[in-house]
């Protein structure tokens, strides 16, 4: 019966996905109603899969699927287990929230919410899949349907970002074909299993499957945005609604990381690593340089959504390194921290829509003084902001920790160092928005005073301030403030609160994923 | 393996000589080209590249049509033809989006160029 769930999941949100725009030929505001109702589905059928792995269930942990009927080689596979299962849960409960969050404000359209569920159909379809060659499509799925969601906004640079995302993505995607395709060569299947035995017998140190990794690595890196192929990412980002950029950025990035860990270690195995030395490091050096520059670049925006979308870079660099590492520790850090830089990014991004919509704060700079107008929203900011950050009780904490000690233990301390590095330069950029909205005052329209002020010195900042002299203009510009529903706060409350609460998660995620390292780690 | 010539690749190899030229021009005009319909065009040829690339690797010396009566063979391996079926339809789509921003990009500032849209952005 468990397995049934596999499909159920996918095809569920994709069928789903028709009625929005089938209804709304009659009926204007069909749309909400059905997304909530088949994404609550959704999460009650994910709930029911993370109960069904759980240790606790008594049943099988690994469930597996034959689509159509068709036996496994030669068909198409679904899988869920404890990696899968952690990663659907966290899909279908992102996904109410964001609908949840996006009731009043951002794109209301019925074609937004068929788009809303054709996106959470494809990502747990990559979350479920068990072919190679089917993830590719889910893939495509997942970037189709972004585009289409970032450019849902009026602004004409979202249509820009959207494209450009469009070209990169896509590239991306054709580079893991690529992949696929040396990989089909050199084994003939296309299922992970099954590919994972014959890559063993065809040997790791074949040209071909070194390329084929490589082109898999690559395409990968594109969609989860590592620097130097980050460039699409922030545009995307920044201009799409905000609705959709807490969607895309808790979730897409983040379950195209997903599906590298799960290529990188079920299918090539870590012995692939160990046999490739050069390509090992090369991860490696590329991840530690993601997480530098991504941080720096970070600090350096004045656009808060862009201050955020160059930390993702950085966060996912300390994934990659994870996923380099080989180490059992780093792995589960990593696991961990995609799901706790899904929840952190999408407090942070909804928290700033909030902002944005009540008081129109779009730079560091506006958001200054905005916690004493704000006290929840600012205060549930920090808190993922600190979280991000790295400070505890928070699943920030864990996920760093775990990957720091993964690198100790490994040996590396060039990553460790990485890792300590980034803490401190991430501890800059979001220290320097919460001394923005706790301390500074609401006076600095003047952008030179505002780009002073953000670099962080708190005694400079005061005599700018007094000095700025244009305090009353720029006091009653901040005035306005347009209302904002209550379910929007309650969100970001509930999301920020998790971040927190899921610091004592760790043996909880350790009982899920031992069995699937077990079978990684051998 | 080792003692393989640049004249035999391109002799005997012609084919995936043909998908890394194919794709490489594909993806330059996609990086080099202003024109964002030419992008979107170089794309395409990057992705049809691969399709072919797909093609080749189910060629057999002697192959015929996968249709299994009784015996018969060698037979072409299908498995790709179903793989690039997908994938062209997987690229229409992306083309069709592709082309969708591109117009509504051209309505809103009135242009193709990639480098002008720049420009008038960081204006915004």
């Amino acid at each position: 019966m468990s397995d049934a769930l596999l499909p159920l999941l996918i095809a569920l949100p994709l069928l789903a996905g028709i009625f929005p725009l089938l209804l709304g030929l009659r009926f204007e505001r069909a749309g909400w109603p059905v997304a909530m109702t088949a994404s609550l589905t959704v999460a009650v059928l994910a709930g029911w899969l993370a109960w069904a792995v759980s240790p606790w269930s008594g049943g099988p942990q690994r469930f597996v699927h034959d689509l159509a009927g068709y036996p496994a080689p030669y068909g198409i596979e679904l899988v869920g287990d404890g990696l899968s299962a952690i990663l659907a849960l966290l899909i279908s409960v992102v996904a109410v929230a964001v609908l949840i969050y996006g009731r009043t404000t951002g794109p209301q359209t019925n074609a937004f919410y068929s788009g809303y569920l054709l996106l959470t159909g494809g990502l747990l379809g990559m979350a479920l899949t068990g072919d190679l060659f089917n993830l590719f499509v889910f893939l495509e799925i997942v970037g189709l349907v972004s585009y289409a969601l970032i450019a849902s906004s009026d602004d004409g640079r979202a249509a820009y970002g959207a494209l450009k995302y469009l070209f990169l993505g896509t590239t991306g995607a054709s580079l893991y074909l690529i992949g696929v395709g040396y990989a089909l060569v050199a084994t003939g299947t296309l299922n992970m299993g099954d590919m994972a035995t014959e890559l063993a017998a065809v040997g790791y140190t074949d040209p071909l499957v070194q390329a084929a990794f490589g082109f898999i690595l690559i395409g990968f890196m594109l969609k989860i945005a590592i620097f130097p192929l980050h460039t699409w990412q922030p545009d995307a980002y920044t201009y799409a609604p905000d609705t959709v950029s807490a969607f895309i950025s808790a979730l897409v990035s983040t379950t195209a990381a997903y599906a590298l860990i799960r290529i990188a270690y079920d299918v090539f195995t870590v012995d692939f690593f160990a046999a490739n030395p050069l390509i090992t490091d090369a991860v490696l050096l590329v991840a530690s340089v993601s997480i530098v520059v991504g941080s720096l670049l970070a600090l350096l925006q004045t656009e808060l959504k862009r201050v955020f979308a160059y930390s993702s870079v950085a966060q996912f660099g300390m994934i990659l390194a994870a996923i380099g590492l080989q180490s059992e520790t780093a792995l589960f850090g990593a696991v961990i921290h995609l799901v706790g830089h899904g929840l952190m990014k999408a407090t942070l991004f909804m928290g700033a829509g909030v902002l944005a919509s009540a008081y129109g704060a779009q730079t560091v700079a506006d958001y200054a003084g905005l916690a004493k107008r704000a006290p929840i929203t600012s205060g549930m900011m920090a808190v993922a902001g600190l979280a991000l950050v790295g400070i505890p009780p928070s699943i920030g904490t864990l996920g760093k920790w775990f990957i720091a000690l993964g690198a100790v233990e490994e040996g590396s301390w060039g990553v460790a160092a990485v890792i300590f590095i980034s803490t401190l330069l991430t501890l800059t950029y979001i220290g320097r928005l919460l001394e923005t909205l706790y301390f500074n005052q609401p006076a600095t329209t003047d952008d030179e005073t505002g780009v002073v002020g953000d670099a962080g010195d708190a005694t400079d900042d005061g005599s700018i301030v007094a000095d700025g002299g244009d305090t009353e203009r720029a006091t009653a510009g901040i005035d306005d403030v347009a209302p904002v529903a209550t379910e929007r706060i309650v969100v970001v409350v509930v999301l920020a609160l998790s971040t927190v609460a899921l610091f004592g998660a760790a043996g909880l995620f350790a009982e899920f994923l031992d069995p699937v390292f077990g079978r990684f780690f051998q | 393996m080792t003692d393989v010539t640049f004249i035999d690749v391109l002799t005997t190899r012609h084919a995936y000589v043909l998908f890394v030229l194919l794709s490489a021009i594909g993806l330059y005009m996609m990086i080099a080209n202003e024109n964002l319909v030419k992008k979107v065009i170089g794309l395409n040829m990057f992705q049809t590249g691969i399709f072919l690339f797909f093609i080749t690797s189910a060629y057999r010396v002697g192959g015929s049509t996968p249709i299994v009566k009784s015996g018969g063979g060698p037979y072409v391996s299908p498995l790709p033809h179903v793989i690039v079926l997908t994938a062209i339809v997987v690229g229409i789509s992306l083309t069709a989006v592709g082309l969708a921003l591109t117009l509504r990009l051209y309505a809103e500032y009135g242009t193709l160029r990639a480098s002008a849209l720049r420009e008038v952005i960081a204006d915004e």
